[in-house]
């Protein structure tokens, strides 16, 4: 008699909304490996891979297939407990942060509400970025394990650049939470739908957080802990096969959750801009287009962070750390007291 | 000091200028001229369906040439084999019998003809040695293979196919050779 007393209508539905959203996140990352190399090829006046399966778009299950078939090497003197833990916990960090994003509206299936968001929690938008602090762990203890020096260092100046620039991003996401007034995701994106996306009243705010989550992704301009030239491929140098695929693939994880992060934070989400879709209702397909809309943006997101990876070239350290600690985070902190000037103003 | 050569150029050393610092306005400069790429032609040439034509002087695959009416023109008199300088070329010559007229042109053949492709550098010695025009290099390239075994071609994979017998491949195993020589 307990098992009926379970609500097993949450438990299905959390976990079916867990394994799709994961799902997603893992297809996403893994077709975002070949939409790199197509755009980078497009953009260097080439085409990139079209010989596996039509326009070459079953390329990612050959990497794949061929990150598995390799032999794992595991370096004698290193820790090998901690060399298989560096990339689980880079993957781990990666995939817990989709669990608080709203990826739709709320539908309405056989009189449930469900809302398209694994939980919504009060701290919303503070738990991504305590995720996404624990996310250095998993450099630097790749880096130490490797048991080489050019692996430390490159661990050690990641681990130095993602601790900087978080500080910029929560000063930047400060300013926006003024406006909003509340840790909640689903609020975030319910105060938008009411008021307007936040970059029209934060644009000074978003330019300073997609340059921090470009850092935080470790992205070129700014991957140098993984620079191919200066340091040996950094941190992910000394690992092969799946466990190399697994870092690579939580930096495209990663990349795809800050996509969908700050579009959830600054461009409304799921909101199609100019459209009532609260008078359309709770159908299902609501839900539907609102998650493909989320998904929109968050590939265009991606485009543009993939676009500027094959523009520029890599900030050398001592500029990295410089324009962080220097020129980002005085500019936040202006950002900051504009916002509440600005607020305290025209509430008064 | 003084300087070596007059075409000494004084490095610029200038702090960057505001706009410059901000690093954003050449960022966006260098994302238009990258996007502008994205629409521009591509000189990618899709490889087995397309190929890029070769001249006709190009040095390929060697092929044993025949006469018009089909009969073997190599004599095996071994004047490629030594004037291969990589000693790629091995052969055996065999006297014409009687009833094998129409096979070979002269009373000598080559029974066994080896080129090793992996010896081979293709630098048209044999060509030029040849009395009989009987070896010249085409236009093709060698395919790749497993083993150093599938890189011996004998007499069977270098002739020319019969003309008597497949007149589109002979004329297409001829290419132009010739054709451009006045």
């Amino acid at each position: 008699m307990y098992l009926l007393q379970i609500d097993w209508w949450i438990f299905f539905e959390k976990l079916i909304l867990v394994a799709v959203i994961v799902t997603t996140a893992l297809v996403v990352a893994m077709y975002s490996t070949y939409a790199e190399r197509k755009i980078a090829a497009f953009l260097q006046d080439r085409r990139g891979p079209n010989r596996a399966g039509p326009f070459g778009l079953l390329q990612p299950m050959a990497d794949g297939l061929k990150l598995f078939m390799k032999e794992e090497i595991i370096p004698m003197t290193s820790s090998k407990f901690l060399f298989v833990l560096g990339p689980m916990l880079a993957m781990i960090t990666a995939c817990m942060t989709s669990a608080v994003i709203p990826w739709g509206s709320t539908i309405d299936i056989k009189g449930h509400q469900v809302p398209l968001q694994i939980s919504d929690i009060n701290i919303g938008i503070l738990y991504i970025f305590g995720v996404v602090s624990l996310g250095v762990y998993g450099i630097m203890i790749g880096g130490w394990a490797s048991n080489n020096k050019f692996s430390l260092l490159a661990a050690v100046r990641g681990a130095s650049q993602m601790i900087s620039y978080e500080l910029a991003m929560g000063l930047s996401l400060l300013a926006v939470l003024m406006l909003v007034g509340d840790l909640r995701m689903s609020s975030i994106v319910n105060h938008q739908i009411a008021n307007g996306w936040n970059v029209l009243y934060q644009p000074l705010g978003f330019l300073i957080f997609f340059i921090c989550a470009l850092a935080e992704c470790n992205r070129t301009p700014f991957d140098l802990p993984e620079a191919e030239n200066e340091l040996n491929f950094g941190y992910h140098q000394e690992y092969s096969s799946m466990k190399l695929g697994f870092y690579l693939f939580a930096e495209y994880i990663n990349m795809f959750i800050s996509a969908v992060v700050m579009s959830t934070l600054f461009f409304g989400g799921y909101d199609i801009p100019f459209v009532n879709e609260a008078a359309w209702g709770n159908h299902w397909w609501v839900g539907l287009i609102g998650f493909v809309v989320l998904m929109t943006k968050a590939a265009l997101f991606i485009f543009l962070f993939m676009w500027i990876r094959w523009t520029i070239p890599r900030f050398r350290y001592d500029q990295l750390m410089n324009l962080g600690w220097k020129k980002l985070l005085p500019l936040a902190l202006v950002n900051m007291l504009i916002t509440a000037v600005v607020i305290l103003l025209l509430h008064k | 000091m003084q300087a070596l050569t007059k075409r000494k150029q004084q490095v610029e050393r200038k702090p960057m200028t505001v706009w410059e610092k901000l690093y954003l306005p050449s960022i966006f400069k260098g994302m238009g001229i990258t996007f502008s790429h994205l629409f521009k032609k591509k000189p990618t040439i899709n490889y087995p369906e397309e190929q890029r034509p070769f001249s006709s002087v190009f040095r390929g695959l060697h092929i044993l040439n025949r006469d018009e009416e089909g009969r073997e023109k190599c004599t095996a008199c071994g004047l490629c084999a030594l004037s291969c300088p990589a000693e790629a070329i091995t052969m055996e010559a065999a006297e014409r019998q009687p009833g094998e007229e129409h096979l070979y042109k002269e009373e000598k053949y080559a029974a066994k003809y080896e080129i090793n492709m992996l010896r081979c550098i293709f630098c048209g010695l044999c060509e030029e040695a040849c009395p009989k025009d009987a070896i010249y290099l085409s236009q093709t390239f060698a395919p790749a293979n497993y083993g150093r075994k599938g890189f011996i071609y004998n007499k069977e994979d270098l002739l020319i196919p019969d003309p008597n017998t497949d007149p589109e491949g002979y004329e297409k195993a001829k290419g132009d050779i010739g054709k451009n020589i006045k």
